[in-house]
C-alpha cells in the first residue's frame, strides 16, 4: 500500500476538494496503484544528474515595461460569479472571532 | 464538388482563384456539421453566425482586390481551450460551463489575422487530460472510423471532426500526445511542434512545461500551411521561443527523404504493443527505406520510464495550475448561501466541478509536491527528463530523425479504459518523450491494422526546431503510401456516410 485512504482525504482537503465519501473509496485505491505505477522512477540510476523543469533552457525573459490597454471593469467583472458595487463579491473569507 | 472533400491546400487554390467563394465553403462544413454530428459529437459549440460573417468579410476583401494570406476564408475548427471572444470556452469542464473568455488566445487571433474561418470549438478530455475524450463533462465524441470507438485524445474532437469532413484544419494540443495520439487513431495528420514553437496564450494552461498547441488535418501539406499561421515568437508567452518558424511548408513539398538517416526506436516496440500496429510500421520503415533513406535502429535507453516521469511531473504541474479554479471570478460556483465561506465554497465547487480523472491528478500531484515526498517523485521524474533529453541528444547525434509507431494500439471502444487510468495511461507511451523533451514530432497515417481494420499512424521526432525534417518524412510517407493504395487512408473509413 503507497497511499491510505486517510492521506488522500487529506490530500483532498489540501487540494481543496471535497471528496464524498464514496468518491475516497472509489479514488484511494486508484491512486494507490497509480503511485505504485509511478514509483517506477526510483529505479532510474540518477546520482548527481540535474533535473529539469523546462526542455528550452530558457531563464529570466525580458520584455519593455509598456503600457497599453487593459480590460475594462465591466469586462472583467462580466463572468463573475456575484458582483457588488463594481467589485468581485465573494464568501466570507475569516472567522467570527 | 462537394467542398468539404477538398484539402486546406485544395480550397485555398480555389478561393485564390475565384472558383469558390468563402462563404461556400464555409456553408458546405457548417451543413457537413448539422448533418453528422449528431453522431461524431466532435463539436461543443459551433459558431454558424460568426464563421459565416467571417467569410463573407473574406469575400468582400477578395473582391475588393486585397492580396490574403493562404489561409483566408479556409475552415477551421479549435480546441475547446484556445480563448475565444464571442465563444464559450469550457475546457471540457463543468467548471467552465457558459464561460465566455474576455480575450482571444494568441493563436485565436493568428488564425484570425489569416483570415481562417473559425467553425467552432471542439470536444476534449476535461482539461486535455486523457486519451478519448471519455474525460469531457459533455459526453465522448466518437470515431468516424467505427462509431463505437474512440477517436483519441485529449484532442479527440479535433481529429474526430477532420477525420468527419466536418472540418479540413483543426487546432489541438499536446501535452502527452494530446495531438499525435488522436490523429494516428483517427488515420489523419497531427503536429506536436517544438515546445516553444508555438504560443500558450491564452490556452488553458495543463502542464505549462510541456503544453503545445499544433495542428490536425488530412494531409502533411495542410498541417504545415497551419503550422505556419499560428507559429512564431510570443511576447504574451515568456515560454515562446524568439527564431524563425521552421520551414514546414517548403519541406512538406520536397517531401523527399533520399540520403536522410532514419533512426528505429527499439525502446518504442515489442510487448504492449498490438502485432498490426507493429506490421504496418515496420511496413513503413521498408518504404522509408526504399525511398532512399537510411534506417539503422537506436536505443533510448531511459525512453522506458518516459511515462512514469510524465505521470509525476504533469500531475504536479497541473495541481498548481487548476488552482485558479476557486469559484470566485469566473466560472463555477457551488454552495454560496450565506453560510459557508469561502474556503468551504471552493471545495464544494471543484468537488463538483472537476471529474474523476482531473480529481485523481490534482491529487496526485499535490502528493508528488508535497514535502517528504518531494525528492522520490517530482525530483526524482525531473532528473528522467534530463536523462530523457539526453537520449534524444545522443541519438540526433547519430540520425537525423527518429520513427516509432505513434500509439501501441489502435482505437479502442468506447467505455474500455475509461475507469482504469492505468490502462488508459498507456496510450502515449510512444508520444510522451517528446512532450518531456520538447522536441517535435509527427503522426502520419501509415495503413490498417489487419486484425481490426483501424488506421495506424507512423510518428517521426526531429530535433528542437528542426520540425521541417520531421514534415519531409512525413509528406514522402505520405505520397508513396497514398501511390501504393491508390488512395488517400481516409477513403476507407466507413463508419459515416459520404
Amino acid at each position: 500500500m503507497s497511499i491510505t485512504r486517510d492521506e488522500v482525504a487529506h490530500l483532498a482537503r489540501l487540494a481543496r476538494i471535497a471528496l464524498s465519501d464514496a468518491e475516497l473509496d472509489h479514488l484511494a485505491p486508484q491512486l494507490d496503484q497509480i503511485i505504485t505505477a509511478v514509483a517506477q522512477v526510483q529505479e532510474v540510476a540518477a546520482e548527481g544528474i540535474p533535473p529539469t523543469s523546462h526542455a528550452t533552457g530558457l531563464t529570466n525573459v525580458f520584455r519593455d515595461d509598456v503600457p497599453v490597454p487593459c480590460l475594462t471593469p465591466d469586462a472583467a467583472l462580466d463572468q463573475a460569479p456575484a458582483v457588488e458595487q463594481q467589485r468581485f463579491k465573494v464568501p466570507r473569507i475569516l472567522g467570527e472571532e | 464538388m462537394d467542398l468539404t472533400r477538398l484539402t486546406a491546400a485544395e480550397l485555398s487554390a480555389a478561393l485564390a482563384a475565384g472558383e469558390v467563394s468563402a462563404t461556400e465553403v464555409t456553408r458546405a462544413h457548417l451543413d457537413r456539421i448539422a448533418a453528422v454530428d449528431g453522431r461524431v459529437r466532435a463539436f461543443l459549440h459551433v459558431a454558424a453566425d460568426s464563421a459565416l460573417a467571417q467569410a463573407a468579410d473574406i469575400d468582400e476583401r477578395r473582391r475588393a482586390g486585397e492580396v490574403l494570406a493562404p489561409l483566408a476564408g479556409v475552415p477551421v475548427a479549435v480546441k475547446d481551450l484556445f480563448t475565444t471572444i464571442g465563444m464559450p470556452t469550457t475546457c471540457g469542464s463543468r467548471i467552465l460551463e457558459g464561460w465566455h473568455p474576455p480575450y482571444d488566445a494568441t493563436i485565436t487571433r493568428r488564425l484570425k489575422r489569416a483570415g481562417a474561418v473559425i467553425l467552432g470549438k471542439t470536444n476534449m478530455d476535461e482539461f486535455a487530460m486523457g486519451s478519448s475524450t471519455e474525460n469531457s463533462a459533455y459526453g465522448p465524441s466518437r470515431n468516424p472510423w467505427d462509431l463505437d470507438r474512440v477517436p483519441g485524445g485529449s484532442s479527440g474532437g479535433s481529429s474526430a471532426a477532420i477525420a468527419a469532413y466536418e472540418a479540413p484544419l483543426a487546432i489541438g494540443t499536446d501535452t502527452g500526445g494530446s495531438i499525435r495520439q488522436p490523429a494516428a487513431v483517427c488515420g489523419i495528420v497531427g503536429v506536436k511542434p517544438t515546445y516553444g514553437g508555438s504560443s500558450r496564450y491564452g490556452v488553458v494552461a495543463f502542464a505549462s512545461s510541456l503544453d503545445t498547441p499544433g495542428p490536425l488535418a488530412r494531409t502533411v501539406l495542410d498541417a504545415a500551411l497551419l503550422h505556419e499561421a499560428i507559429s512564431g515568437h510570443d511576447p504574451c508567452d515568456s515560454t515562446s521561443i524568439d527564431a524563425p518558424v521552421p520551414p514546414v511548408v517548403a519541406a512538406a513539398r520536397e517531401a523527399d527523404v533520399s540520403g536522410m538517416r532514419i533512426g528505429v526506436v527499439t525502446e518504442l516496440s515489442g510487448d504492449g504493443y498490438q502485432p498490426g500496429v507493429l506490421s504496418r510500421f515496420a511496413e513503413a520503415v521498408e518504404l522509408l527505406e526504399s525511398l532512399g533513406a537510411k534506417v539503422t535502429e537506436v536505443s533510448c535507453p531511459h525512453f522506458r520510464y518516459a511515462l512514469p516521469a510524465y505521470y509525476l511531473i504533469a500531475p504536479s504541474e497541473c495541481s498548481s495550475n487548476l488552482a485558479r479554479f476557486d469559484a470566485m471570478r469566473y466560472g463555477l460556483r457551488v454552495g454560496d448561501d450565506g453560510t459557508r465561506d469561502a474556503e468551504e465554497v471552493m471545495a464544494l465547487t471543484r468537488e463538483q466541478g472537476f471529474g474523476a480523472e482531473v480529481k485523481r491528478r490534482v491529487i496526485l500531484g499535490t502528493y508528488a509536491l508535497s514535502s517528504g515526498y518531494y525528492d522520490a517523485y517530482y525530483g526524482k521524474a525531473q532528473q528522467v527528463r534530463t536523462l530523457i533529453i539526453r537520449d534524444f541528444d545522443a541519438a540526433f547525434g547519430q540520425v537525423d530523425v527518429l520513427v516509432s509507431p505513434s500509439t501501441p494500439t489502435t482505437a479502442f471502444p468506447v467505455g474500455e479504459r475509461v475507469d482504469d487510468p492505468l490502462a488508459m495511461y498507456v496510450a502515449d507511451l510512444c508520444t510522451i518523450p517528446s512532450d518531456l523533451a520538447g522536441n517535435a514530432a509527427i503522426s502520419v497515417p501509415c495503413g490498417l491494422a489487419p486484425e481490426d481494420g483501424l488506421p495506424v499512424g507512423l510518428q517521426v521526432m526531429a530535433p528542437v526546431l528542426a520540425d521541417d525534417r520531421m514534415y519531409r518524412v512525413a509528406a514522402a510517407t505520405e505520397a508513396a503510401f497514398t501511390d501504393r493504395w491508390g488512395h488517400p487512408l481516409l477513403a476507407q473509413a466507413k463508419g459515416l456516410p459520404s
